[in-house]
């Protein structure tokens, strides 16, 4: 009941983004057919306009979007909106006039989720033997180095990260393909500097989590009854400490799946992560909201996932 | 307490443990974790490998539109003009106009009416017979008010075609173009326009397919096969990531096409289009703005980077509503600061060459008068005659420029702090910078909202015209709201010259007003164009002032092998 609840709850949420999204952009100075070299005459920038519809008021253009609503023609004759939001319709970039907004999602949406899911397993796959190994240890050497290595990678970015990567790996001993996204072997460099970041934060926060539990009383129990210690740290220790990792890899999967700005920019990956950025830039309207609103849902509907994980690890948790 | 009271090394064992006796909501989570793992790893390796297209250009920005009537960037135009001809096309060592989709026209001595002869075997690459209707679709699609074109303007010269871009006139018919027969196309021009047959090599002016525009509106584009008029066919066009294109082989001059497969990147960032060519993924960078300007004199020693007088400028505009800069003393004081051989020296250093005028040196039909020149001293006698002796009593004002990422946006803040420097140093005035992000800089330069406003302008066409007529007074780039009546007169005539000699002459003395007298703008230097490629793997790729090199003619040494990665010097 209560997961269906919150997703019914998620419609008006969307909506509202879409509205706000849709409101903000147009705040913003500067429209969408903005270039550096004007059209000659003020006619071309209203047949622009008209077509496009930015000539209409803010509700009837929203509603255009939407595809609610109709208009009246010369005659006055009805005509209901075609396509719009609730037909699943995103619209036509105003930027890349040939394509629609869901064919660059549908184009770059694949593409940033597999860079995204190698990332995330990338993170997964370092940060949380990272992290245990590191709060295992706790005040010996392999606690020093684990941590040491935990905060290299959370304080370099990505952005420093990627281009040294392709300095030494791609152009020095051309062991990987410096950019581009054309086989496996193109995915490894973009993978490790998207996913270092996060691996550092993971070992940390699983760290933090193990040293948490230790010092509770159930601990204290299973121990006093006689519990083989890789049993009490495996079998109760991991499974509430990894509640925190699991809290934050939701979010972490919305942010990775739809892609990275710099990652794909250093590494010329046809993403949606480039075009998230570069749509507000250049003001293509109808691209900034079909691609916050993706977000937005992702979003959603990863934190949906994880509070039904920790119903999973964690039988403590209840909702009703 | 201690902890952990086993050896440090214990979890290993637990791990056995955990593996032993798993839960089935733990198994199900590493399942689902494992799932996609391996569903990444195959999504990236199982796709159709695509092959190493024969030549692979990295072309600068992605292209906004590859539909001849709606693109307006160089970099959209360098494919464009690949997929769809006009009726003449340009040269690739000179980018002059040379014989496209007609073999031949006349021109009435008054230079109004033009007769185009198309070729008798033209076919679309679809297999069907294109026709002089065609051209005339194509030309009034373009002036249509419902397919917006930002460039229909480059179609104004012809006889009432404003008119019915702007919806004045509903019949096209009365529009100067007409088909008398189907290898005929009669053009008549509102006034003698000395650039035409380079203007019909230009992609508004392109032949693009009726019946697949009709079926499929804006997205034709996307529709597999796209009938084309040029000498490469559209075989794949993903955002960010490539355009593919195949030779056409039923255009009419398939024959001396070369490449059978060629692929445009669409790269924004200098380094990584550098590394892209040097390990062999590219064959040609020719992007003046993919130039790393921290290497540019590394690169200049290479016998691989061309540079070549190209036909743009870059200049900063005044506002000349706001005072002072009302007063043309103080706008000639400010340019006479400026020492521009010391900006293209030490900040551009491509070989740029300071601007004193407007038209860049090679220009055809014409030759620039002299401008103001760098004088420093005159500067503070005019700057005092206008009522701030040693730059006292003049107010503060602001200089804005672009933002963005990559290498071209950090040359304009240098450029803005060298001049800063130059006025304080030499006419004792303080200017302020202003950093402002594109769409923003843009909508301040339209609404006249600026004190002083960096600038650039590329020729559309090579004639002085395209560089003189944005300051007149009408027109919308202008953007600086300056008005002067003789010049608008001296611009208007010229363009009713059949004589070029007279016509150039108008041009000089228009010209001498724009950039000596009046000045509501200052030029700085006029740019050069970039390019990678290796000449004695690459040939047919020359160097023009266009910047425009048509794919049809670039070929490689049979000899050399391309995939092999070339090394640094």
């Amino acid at each position: 009941m209560y997961f269906l609840r919150r997703l019914v709850l998620t419609v008006p949420l969307l909506l509202l983004i879409s509205l706000l999204a849709f409101g903000l952009l147009r705040l913003a100075p500067g429209g969408p057919f903005d270039r550096e070299r004007k059209p000659a005459s003020p006619e071309i920038e209203r047949n622009l306009a008209r077509k496009y519809h930015l000539d209409e008021s803010f509700i009837l253009q929203y509603l255009r979007y939407l595809g609610v609503g109709y208009e009246r023609d010369a005659d006055g004759r009805r005509h209901w909106f075609e396509g719009g939001l609730v037909r699943g319709d995103l619209g036509p970039s105003y930027r890349y006039r040939n394509h629609t907004v869901n064919d660059i999602i549908a184009a770059g949406l694949p593409v940033s989720m597999t860079l995204g899911c190698l990332a995330f397993c990338f993170a997964l796959g370092v940060g949380l033997p990272l992290g245990f190994v590191t709060a295992v240890n706790r005040g010996r050497w392999p606690d020093y180095v684990g941590s040491l290595l935990a905060i290299l990678c959370i304080c370099i970015p990505g952005l420093v990260v990627a281009p040294l990567l392709v300095v030494g790996l791609a152009v020095k001993w051309r062991w990987f393909p410096v950019a581009l996204w054309t086989s496996p072997w193109h995915a490894v460099l973009p993978t490790i500097a998207l996913g270092l970041y996060f691996s550092g934060r993971i070992a940390r926060l699983l760290r933090e989590g193990m040293l948490n539990v230790m010092r509770s009383e159930f601990i204290t129990t299973a121990r006093a009854k006689g519990m083989g210690e890789s049993a009490v740290l495996l079998k109760h220790g991991l499974r509430i400490a990894i509640l925190p990792v699991v809290s934050y890899a939701g979010p972490l999967l919305a942010d990775l799946l739809t892609g990275s700005f710099v990652i794909e920019s250093v590494f010329q990956i046809p993403g949606i992560g480039v075009p998230m950025v570069n749509s507000s830039l250049n003001r293509d309207y109808t691209l900034v909201v079909g691609l916050v609103l993706l977000y937005a849902a992702l979003l959603v509907g990863l934190n949906l996932v994880v509070d039904l994980v920790y119903r999973l690890l964690d039988r403590r948790v209840k909702y009703d | 307490m201690k902890f952990p009271t086993e050896s440090p090394f214990a979890w290993r064992r637990g791990l056995r443990h955990f593996y032993d006796r798993p839960s089935p909501a733990r198994r199900g989570v590493w399942i689902a974790i494992l799932a996609l793992a391996l569903a990444c790893v195959f999504s990236t390796g199982c796709g159709p490998r695509e092959t190493r297209a024969d030549l692979v250009i990295i072309n600068g920005m992605e292209p906004e539109s590859l539909d001849p009537a709606i693109l307006t960037g160089v970099a959209d135009m360098r494919v464009g003009n690949a997929l769809f001809e006009g009726l003449t096309r340009l040269d690739p060592r000179t980018a002059d106009p040379v014989p496209g989709l007609a073999y031949r026209w006349e021109i009435t001595p008054d230079g109004r009416t033009y007769t185009f002869h198309l070729r008798s075997n033209l076919v679309w690459s679809t297999g069907e017979p294109l026709r002089a209707e065609d051209v005339v679709y194509s030309w009034l699609r373009a002036l249509d008010p419902n397919t917006a074109s930002s460039y229909a303007s480059q179609l104004f010269y012809l006889k009432n075609a404003e008119d019915y871009n702007s919806g004045k006139l509903k019949d096209p018919d009365q529009v100067g173009v007409h088909a008398p027969d189907p290898l005929t196309v009669r053009v008549e021009l509102n006034s003698p326009t000395a650039f035409f047959l380079d203007l019909c090599a230009f992609s508004t002016l392109a032949v693009v397919p009726r019946q697949a525009i009709e079926r499929y509106g804006d997205r034709w584009l996307m529709v597999q096969p796209v009938p084309v008029s040029g000498a490469y066919e559209l075989r794949g066009w993903r955002l960010g990531d490539k355009i593919r294109l195949h030779k056409n082989s039923r255009y009419w001059d398939a024959a001396n096409t070369h490449c059978e497969w060629v692929d445009f990147l669409p790269v924004s960032s200098p380094t990584t289009a550098l590394n892209l060519y040097e390990t062999g993924a590219a064959d040609v960078v020719w992007d003046k703005d993919l130039v790393p300007i921290e290497l540019m004199e590394e690169l200049l020693k290479r016998h691989d980077f061309h540079t070549f007088p190209y036909l743009g400028l870059y200049f900063f505009r005044f506002n000349v509503t706001r005072a002072p800069f009302t007063d043309p003393r103080v706008r000639q004081a400010l340019a006479l600061a400026i020492d521009k051989a010391r900006i293209t020296r030490k900040i551009t250093k491509g070989g740029e060459l300071p601007a004193d005028n407007f038209t860049p040196p090679g220009t055809a039909r014409y030759h620039a008068p002299p401008g103001l020149g760098y004088d420093p001293e005159r500067a503070r006698r005019l700057l005092a005659e206008a009522g701030f002796p040693g730059g006292r009593g003049f107010p503060a004002f602001q200089y804005i420029f672009n933002a963005g990422a990559g290498g071209p946006a950090s040359v304009h803040a240098k450029i803005a702090i060298e001049m800063r420097q130059m006025w304080h140093d030499e006419l004792g005035i303080e200017m302020e910078l202003k950093q402002l992000e594109w769409s923003v800089y843009l909508a301040a330069q339209n609404k006249l909202d600026f004190d002083l406003c960096r600038s650039s302008w590329i020729g559309d066409y090579n004639d002085a015209d395209t560089f003189l007529n944005m300051w007149m007074s009408n027109s919308g780039n202008n953007r600086t709201g300056w008005k002067n009546a003789r010049y608008d007169e001296l611009m208007r005539e010229a363009d009713l010259q059949t004589d070029l000699a007279r016509r150039e002459q108008l041009f000089q003395a228009a010209e001498t007003i724009l950039a000596h007298d009046e000045i509501p703008a200052v030029p700085l230097y006029f740019y050069v164009g970039f390019e990678y490629h290796d000449e004695t793997v690459l040939q047919g790729l020359y160097p023009n002032i266009l910047d425009m090199h048509p794919i049809n003619a670039i070929y490689k040494e049979r000899s050399a092998s391309l995939s092999k990665p070339r090394s640094s010097p």
